[in-house]
Formats: structure tokens, C-alpha cells, sequence
């Protein structure tokens, strides 16, 4: 995704690389390429503005030393979040 | 029985063959039927082919199963890997959002080619066209298909929306007993399920070891034969100009009902003037309402999506604006010696606040935009868009007064 590229400094995504255990699985599951986990190594975040927020790598990190706040990035589901509270929205995905 | 009578040498011969292939939109194979012998009476046409020893009283076989599989836990069913023409009409609907929230397959277990004891179980959503997708790809390919229960959502939609889920995962393994068909502990799951699968924790919940597989189901065939490696370009989501093009049916469809009642309001507004109320007024202005719509449409839901990576930018609804602005232009410049500068100022303002909204939009549609960028430029692109459609009613409104 080098040709797209959105908007900068908005990622709630956060690695705790004390936590952390180098098992590399949010670099295999990440779509973006948001992480890097070198050999006997801790996961490095190389990528922020390339996080989409999906929420895999917090899913299958065993330690949870990552954490995001996940969602869906529609237009339609947030202003039903706005209007009818984040329970009851949903979009045409 | 006037419309069985056929001409008196052939009568009951094969005198419309085609007819009798046309039968069975099931795709039941066809088995040899006999002939009935010439000396019946006339019938008609001729009989189509008997029921598939596969049938079940109150189940209807599905066109893309082939055949069926014996295992430890029962028959299952083995899949086509090409798409007929019944696939190919339900893909279509789905695209022009027809009935496409409801295009779903049972779930459970299927498989494809002969499975053994050691094929690889490939996990998919219950989603008809994420299934089709992924036969397709399977042509000389052994393998079980593990449909889950996604409410008929595609792979990514349904791990946001947590239908393809940890817990699914473990349930219909669990299910479909698939500790006696396989003789192996191995999931292969697509990599875009991850946003709601745990892969520890379905391995701690029924035993199976997840292995995630590539994004897309066009590399799967690679991702087996190298002993299921991706490498960088399969985990790697992208955004290609068909891939983009694809969507812009449902996008439009999307628009249709809401439009109908903007235009309803706009044939309201179009006829108030001087005079009250005109309809000679709401009808002419109206229409210049409605060409407005349409090219703000296909400014914000064809034109963006398009030229995305082109556009400047990377907020979607400036991008949106952009295009709303040379489209409002134009249907200005159309329009304007009937409207009155007023009018046509109105025009564009009203196309760019359509073009800016479906754009932003499409967000939702696209394979990268984070929820947190969306919601920032929301709180931007929504006041402008808000302002734009005042804008418009009032210069719409000013230009019957101003005439």
C-alpha cells in the first residue's frame, strides 16, 4: 500500500516492547506491514501511519503487549455510532 | 393437448434437444436416462434426468457440489472448482447489491479433489462469493473446506464484526468432528481473519494450530506447494485500480434510496417562488436537481474511487470536493442560462456536498483507512458538507426571488 497512504498520526496503536517476547506473529498477521520482528529480537513498530487499526496483531499477540483500539473505518458506521450509540450501529459491509 | 403435438414422425423423439439440457438449474449430473420407446403415447416433452442418488427428501443438492466423500464422520460433499453459470449470475447480484446480504452457503465441511486423512483443511467465511473465490483457486488441489458460520459476511468483514471469530473457529471443528476426518492438528487460515481470530487460543480451545495463510485466494495454490511460506507479497493487502472499480456498483447502489428523497425535497424547493408554489418550476428547476445528483454521484462514488491513488490529498472528502467542484461546474455551465447565476451557484455547491459525502464514504470500503482517521476527518469533511447543502437551499431558493 506505498501508493496509499492515509491519514498521518492517528494510530491508536501501541507496543509494549518490555512485554514483548519476539514471537513475531503480529508482523505475520499485520496486512500493512506495520510491524518488524528481526531474528532473537523484539517486535519494532517501523509503520505507524500505515496502521489501519484492524486489530489483528492485538488478537494474536499471546502477551497482549499490544494494544489498539480496533474498529471499522466506515463512514456510515460512525455516524450510526454518533446517532444511535456504538451497540446498535452497523454498516452495508 | 394442443401444445404437446409435435410433428407425427417424432413424436417424443429427441425433436428439441436443447430442451432436455436446459433442465436441472441445480446442476444435478446428468445420468443416461432411457429412451422412452416410440409406441407410447405422445407426451410431450421428453422426460428430463432422474433425481441424483444424492438427494434427500426436504434438501436440494447444490449446483456446485460434484460428488460426495466418505470420511469417519459421514458423507461429505466435494466441490467444484469452476464456477457455472448460476455462480456467475449469483456473483453478478451480489455485485449490483442484489439479495447480497443473504448469498450464502451451509456451513460445515467440504472438500475438494480427494482428500485424505493428511489434506489441508482450509477455513473460509460462509460469504457464497469468499467460497467461490476460493474453489476456483483449488483446481488439482486436495483439500478439506471448512465453511464457517459468518452470517453469510465475507473473510475481513466478518473478523471485524467478530462472526468469524476464536469461538467459531473452535465450534465448528468441534461441529463437524474434524478430529476424525483429518489425521493432523492444523487450521490453514486466511491471513485477513486474524482481526478476529486468536490463533493461541484456538489451539488451547479444540487442539488445531493455526497457520496463517496468504490474504488473497489466488496465492493459495503457491502458499501449499511451499510448504505453506508466504512470502511478503501475499501478506500484503492492496487496493488495485480493478479492485477498486469492482465495488462501485454497490457504492452507487448504496446512494439510490437516499437520493430519492433529496430529489423529492429538491422538486419541493424548485417549485416555491414568486407565485407561491409552480409546478412548471419544480419540474424544470428539479430536474436541473436531478442532473446535479447524478453527477455528483459519479463524482463522489465512481470519479474518487477511480483516480484514488491520483486524487490529492489524503482525506477522502477533499478529494471529493475536488471532484464535485469540476463536475458542479459543469452541470452549472449547463444550467446556468435557465437558473440564473444564483441557481448555478447553488448547483455547485450541492454537487460538491454529494460528491464530498459519498466519498468520504467510501472509506469504508477501502482496505486501509484506520477508524481514528475516519472519525478525524469526519469532524472536518461533515460541518463543510453541512454548510455546502445550506448554501445551495439558499442560493436555490434566492435564485426564483432574484429572476
Amino acid at each position: 500500500m506505498e501508493t496509499l497512504r492515509y491519514l498521518k498520526n492517528v494510530s491508536t496503536l501501541r507496543l509494549d516492547q518490555e512485554t514483548c517476547i519476539g514471537c513475531g506473529m503480529c508482523s505475520t498477521v499485520c496486512p500493512h506491514g506495520v510491524f518488524v520482528v528481526e531474528e532473537k529480537s523484539k517486535a519494532r513498530i517501523v509503520d505507524l501511519d500505515g496502521c489501519m487499526e484492524c486489530g489483528a496483531c492485538a488478537a494474536n499477540c499471546a502477551v497482549q503487549a499490544i494494544t489498539v483500539t480496533p474498529g471499522v473505518g466506515c463512514a456510515a458506521y460512525i455516524i450510526q455510532s454518533w446517532l444511535k450509540g456504538k451497540a446498535a450501529a452497523s454498516c452495508g459491509c | 393437448m394442443e401444445r404437446s403435438k409435435q410433428p407425427e414422425k417424432s413424436c417424443c423423439a429427441p425433436a428439441r434437444p436443447a430442451r432436455d439440457v436446459a433442465v436441472g438449474p441445480t446442476g444435478l449430473r446428468m445420468l443416461p436416462i432411457a429412451q422412452p420407446p416410440q409406441d407410447e403415447p405422445c407426451c410431450g416433452l421428453p422426460p428430463g434426468p432422474p433425481s441424483s442418488p444424492f438427494e434427500r427428501p426436504g434438501y436440494r443438492l447444490c449446483g456446485f457440489v460434484d460428488d460426495f466423500i466418505e470420511t469417519a464422520n459421514g458423507a461429505v460433499p466435494l466441490v467444484k472448482t469452476t464456477l457455472d453459470s448460476a455462480d456467475n449470475r449469483g456473483t453478478f447480484r451480489a455485485r449490483f447489491n442484489i439479495g447480497r446480504n443473504n448469498y450464502r452457503v451451509a456451513p460445515g465441511l467440504y472438500g475438494v479433489g480427494r482428500p485424505d486423512r493428511e489434506a489441508p483443511v482450509l477455513v473460509t467465511a460462509n460469504y457464497k462469493l469468499s467460497f467461490d473465490s476460493l474453489r476456483q483457486e483449488l483446481a488439482g488441489i486436495d483439500a478439506w473446506i471448512l465453511v464457517l458460520d459468518t452470517r453469510g459476511i465475507n473473510v475481513w468483514c466478518a473478523a471485524g464484526k467478530k462472526t468469524f471469530s476464536t469461538d467459531e473457529v473452535i465450534n465448528r471443528v468441534q461441529a463437524v468432528g474434524l478430529a476424525q476426518v483429518v489425521g493432523h492438528r492444523r487450521l490453514i487460515l486466511p491471513q485477513l481473519a486474524a482481526t478476529g481470530v486468536a490463533a493461541h487460543r484456538v489451539r488451547k480451545g479444540c487442539g488445531f494450530e493455526v497457520v496463517w495463510g496468504p490474504i488473497r485466494a489466488g496465492d493459495i495454490g503457491r502458499f501449499l506447494e511451499s510448504g505453506l511460506r508466504a512470502d511478503t507479497g501475499m501478506r500484503r493487502v492492496t487496493f488495485s485500480l480493478a479492485e477498486r472499480l469492482i465495488l462501485i456498483p454497490v457504492e452507487v447502489s448504496l446512494t439510490l434510496k437516499p437520493a430519492l428523497w433529496v430529489l423529492l425535497v429538491a422538486f419541493f424547493l424548485s417549485g416555491i417562488g414568486p407565485e407561491v408554489f409552480s409546478l412548471r418550476a419544480a419540474w424544470q428547476k428539479g430536474l436541473a436537481v436531478f442532473a446535479a445528483s447524478l453527477v455528483g454521484i459519479v463524482a463522489g462514488a465512481l470519479v474518487v474511487p477511480g483516480l484514488l491513488p491520483w486524487l490529492p490529498g489524503r482525506s477522502f472528502y477533499l478529494k471529493g470536493i475536488l471532484t464535485g467542484l469540476a463536475g458542479g461546474v459543469w452541470v452549472a455551465t449547463v444550467y446556468v442560462a435557465r437558473t440564473g447565476p444564483y441557481g448555478a451557484a447553488a448547483l455547485i455547491f450541492y454537487t460538491v456536498a454529494v460528491s464530498s459525502y459519498l466519498a468520504m464514504n467510501f472509506t469504508g470500503a477501502t482496505p486501509y483507512t484506520s477508524p481514528s482517521g475516519v472519525e478525524k476527518e469526519m469532524r472536518r469533511g461533515i460541518p463543510l458538507q453541512a454548510v455546502a447543502v445550506v448554501l445551495a437551499v439558499v442560493a436555490w431558493l434566492g435564485s426564483a426571488f432574484s429572476g
